[in-house]
């Protein structure tokens, strides 16, 4: 920066092939309800949570999927777990289970500290 | 808003709920936050209805504050519940009623989990057997505290003293229901009147005299959470809920709030006041707050207990106005008797005066 | 020899299955469970996608069905088909024995009950009606919600009771997307001042000249389409229903106050369908509609002999696709009669 007066551009791509798909695997393999999401974000739309945090769980859903888990990993203990997700879910994913998991996996995977 | 269609709804979520031989256990938090509430369920239950309430003194938190804070994992939760259970069945009961929310809500999942995977619960059996040597029956019957006075709330109006009334207007007064969310939100079908319409309280208001108001915001949580409020820096997250909640309901002029689980009155009681120090707003009528109870708290006034037997006095948002309307007779220089070491009012943390 | 077929139901696909029997020589009796033929057609107003007036369908229907070799009888629903020898017995609800050489069942669909659906508040929110209720306020002449004043912004939700394993429907209804599209259109007409929202979880327009509809209704109505499916339905005090909904493509939930909410009920296996699947041993698939030989080439046909499936008793149709459908289940009719008379 100090030389140039810039930096060389991050790419705003999702690399697939090289972004850590361990949270979602360790997921579906423990709750695969979890994979069918259709993203109708009914669980975002009533989520408390939602209200007033970035917490989407719709949003959760699909960055995980494709391994984009920074986002994920800060908004997730933003979950009051009050089940409103679970009640709406169209799809039937136990949303309660998916956080839970979430949080487990990311512990696991990602020395995840709450 | 059409009644007979709630009716229609609720007749659809009937839930058994035993009539005696009552295994009880207390809240973590409850004792701390209205610690008159729980003794007045015993006293309603034992002395007004002459039912068989059994505490065991070993019984233990549920874990559940731990659970949902991230804490404790799922095995060790079931565990402990497990241990629960086994002091019911040591002590003869088979009717397991709960006084916290949250509690209900874990004994609900971990009752649920152990139907859908029996294997679970041989090993938190065995879990429980190696550690502590207990066995254990599973409840015949789970209820929560309050629908064990929604299933006797018939019974209180008859021996009440009072009624949900404006003394001075004749009007019903005009109740908020808020349910806690682990109360039916996880399980409809274990809830009264089940998740989107709950019955449990709206029933009591409705047969002790009151008005029930429906509100926008209804549903929403209070905003206590675990973690959201337990990390100070999360409370804006958490008052922003209740001050939601609050704005929805202003326009319908509650009288009072009803509520059925440990940390909802707490945070709808508490947050007025951090609301009124913050932007000086007060949504009840008067300039004042909006009192909110516990539904044991509710049925004891309209039993006519003294109102400061029932803890009142640690309300924030001053319980007066209510008692005023309906016309509770009660001292007001008693209000801190129970305050050994300083019986002079305190000064700031009131909404109301 | 004069065959007889008892054709079930007298709506779309029966008046026209049975038509097109009698037009074949055969004797027809068209059993209706109501009063009047014409089924479900008689509710709406009209017809999507080009808007053509219902009555223009049931009149063709019923002249169709006009016939002296078709005797209608309506109030008789089936309370049982027993197979004897060669043919069937069926038993009305009120007793009467008919002998069929063939059956064609067209009991069509139920719309979902939408008070199932508690979050949205049918039957609890004085504005919160179902499509089918919108049809009854466009046939009135007058959209006026329960202040008797015309809304000023009405919610569209789509997939009310399809999509969704909380009622037990995993099915696509398919044609609620496009009545959504076509109801925003007509109160466009009727309210050219309102402001419309169509709530979507995904636009299925997949029919023919569907998504050209859809394009009209946003290029010439300006109806508003916002991806996320409605999580929960409120009501304000001055009887304005708030919206709750993640606007998915925005990423941020939203909430709206809406003067009218219109549900976009999904199609159910008919009751009198159930009834009969319980009575007669036909089959019914995993979404409860009557489970048809194979999915390709014998969807008209059941799993008992003789016995023929017309229309929506098998999977949401749309009206053309229903007609096509009875009348390739006349053909499978006429094909099993030719078989047996050799």
């Amino acid at each position: 920066m100090d030389k140039f007066g810039f930096t060389i551009s991050k790419g705003r791509q999702i690399n697939y092939d090289q972004n850590d798909r361990r949270i979602y695997n360790y997921i579906i393999e423990n709750e695969p309800s979890f994979r069918n999401c259709i993203a109708c974000g009914g669980c975002s739309g009533s989520c408390s949570a939602g209200n007033f945090t970035r917490f989407s769980l719709r949003e959760l859903n699909i960055l995980i999927n494709r391994g984009e888990n920074d986002l994920p990993r800060t908004n997730l203990k933003k979950c009051m777990l009050c089940g409103k997700c679970t009640l709406i879910c169209p799809r039937g994913v136990n949303t309660r289970n998916v956080v839970f998991l979430a949080k487990q996996a990311f512990k696991r995977f990602d020395s995840y500290a709450f | 808003m059409k009644n007979e269609g709630k009716k229609a709804v609720w007749s659809e979520y009937q839930k058994e709920i035993a009539d005696d031989k009552f295994f009880y256990v207390r809240s973590c938090i409850r004792q701390n936050f209205f610690p008159g509430s729980e003794v007045a369920f015993l006293r309603i239950l034992k002395e007004v209805l002459g039912k068989d309430v059994y505490e065991h003194p070993c019984h233990t938190t549920c874990s559940g504050i731990g659970y949902h804070g991230d804490i404790v994992p799922f095995e060790t939760a079931m565990t402990v519940v497990a241990r629960q259970f086994a002091l019911m069945t040591e002590a003869g009961y088979e009717n397991y009623v709960p006084s916290c929310i949250t509690s209900f809500g874990l004994y609900t999942e971990i009752l649920d989990t152990w139907h859908h995977f029996p294997e679970v619960e041989k090993k938190i059996r065995k879990n429980l057997k190696e550690a502590t040597g207990r066995e254990f029956e599973a409840p015949k019957n789970l209820a929560h505290a309050s629908d064990v006075i929604f299933k006797f709330r018939k019974e209180i109006a008859a021996k009440a003293k009072y009624k949900l009334i404006n003394k001075n207007t004749g009007e019903p007064l005009r109740v908020v229901d808020h349910i806690g969310c682990h109360y039916a939100k996880m399980f409809p079908s274990k809830g009264v009147g089940g998740a989107e319409y709950p019955y449990v309280l709206a029933g009591m208001i409705e047969e002790w005299g009151g008005q029930v108001i429906d509100y926008p915001e209804r549903r929403h949580c209070c905003g206590f959470g675990f973690r959201q409020y337990l990390v100070q820096a999360n409370r804006g997250f958490s008052v922003a809920c209740s001050k939601e909640k609050f704005e929805s309901m202003q326009p319908f002029k509650p009288d009072m709030i009803i509520t059925n689980c440990p940390g909802c009155p707490m945070f709808l009681d508490r947050w007025q006041y951090v609301i009124n120090e913050i932007e000086g707003k007060q949504y009840g009528q008067n300039g004042e707050g909006i009192p909110v109870f516990t539904y044991e708290e509710v049925a004891g006034l309209v039993l006519g207990f003294d109102p400061w037997d029932l803890g009142l006095q640690m309300h924030q948002t001053d319980c007066e106005p209510v008692l005023d309307k309906i016309g509770i007779e009660y001292s007001p220089e008693d209000k801190y008797k129970l305050n050994s070491l300083n019986h002079s009012q305190p000064k700031h943390l009131v909404v109301n005066v | 020899m004069g065959k007889h077929v008892v054709v079930i139901g007298a709506g779309v696909a029966g008046m026209e299955a049975a038509g097109r029997l009698s037009r074949n020589g055969l004797e027809v009796t068209l059993l209706e469970k109501e009063s009047v033929a014409g089924g479900h057609i008689n509710d709406w107003f009209r017809l999507f996608p080009d808007r053509r007036d219902s009555n223009e369908v049931r009149e063709y229907l019923i002249n169709l069905s006009s016939d002296p070799k078709i005797q209608l009888k309506t109030g008789a629903s089936v309370d049982k088909l027993t197979r004897h020898g060669s043919s069937y017995l069926l038993t009305t609800d009120a007793g009467e024995n008919i002998n069929a050489d063939a059956v064609v069942v067209a009991t069509g669909f139920s719309l979902f009950r939408s008070s199932r659906k508690e979050e949205y508040g049918y039957g609890i929110y004085e504005n919160v009606i179902s499509s089918a209720d919108l049809e009854k306020l466009f046939i009135s002449g007058e959209i006026v919600i329960s202040s008797g004043k015309a809304p000023q912004r009405i919610g569209i939700v789509h997939c009310v009771g399809s999509r969704d394993e909380k009622v037990g429907n995993l099915y696509c209804s398919k044609l609620c997307c496009v009545t959504a599209v076509k109801q925003a259109i007509e109160i466009k007409e009727h309210l050219p001042d309102s402001e419309v929202f169509c709530f979507y979880m995904d636009m299925r327009m997949g029919g023919a000249l569907y998504e050209e509809l859809y394009r009209e209704a946003q290029e010439k109505w300006g109806v508003n389409f916002i991806r996320g499916k409605v999580s929960e339905a409120s009501e304000t005090i001055d009887g304005k229903i708030v919206v709750k909904v993640e606007d998915t493509l925005a990423g941020r939930p939203l909430k709206m106050d809406i003067d009218m909410l219109v549900l976009m009920a999904g199609m159910e296996m008919s009751e009198g369908g159930s009834k009969l699947a319980a009575t007669s041993g036909l089959k019914t698939g995993e979404n409860r509609f009557f489970a048809s030989a194979d999915h390709h080439f014998g969807s008209n046909i059941s799993n008992l002999e003789g016995v023929f499936f017309a229309g929506t008793c098998i999977a949401p149709m749309n009206v053309t696709e229903t007609i096509s459908h009875a009348r390739a289940a006349v053909t499978e009719v006429m094909e099993y009669f030719s078989n047996n008379n050799r």
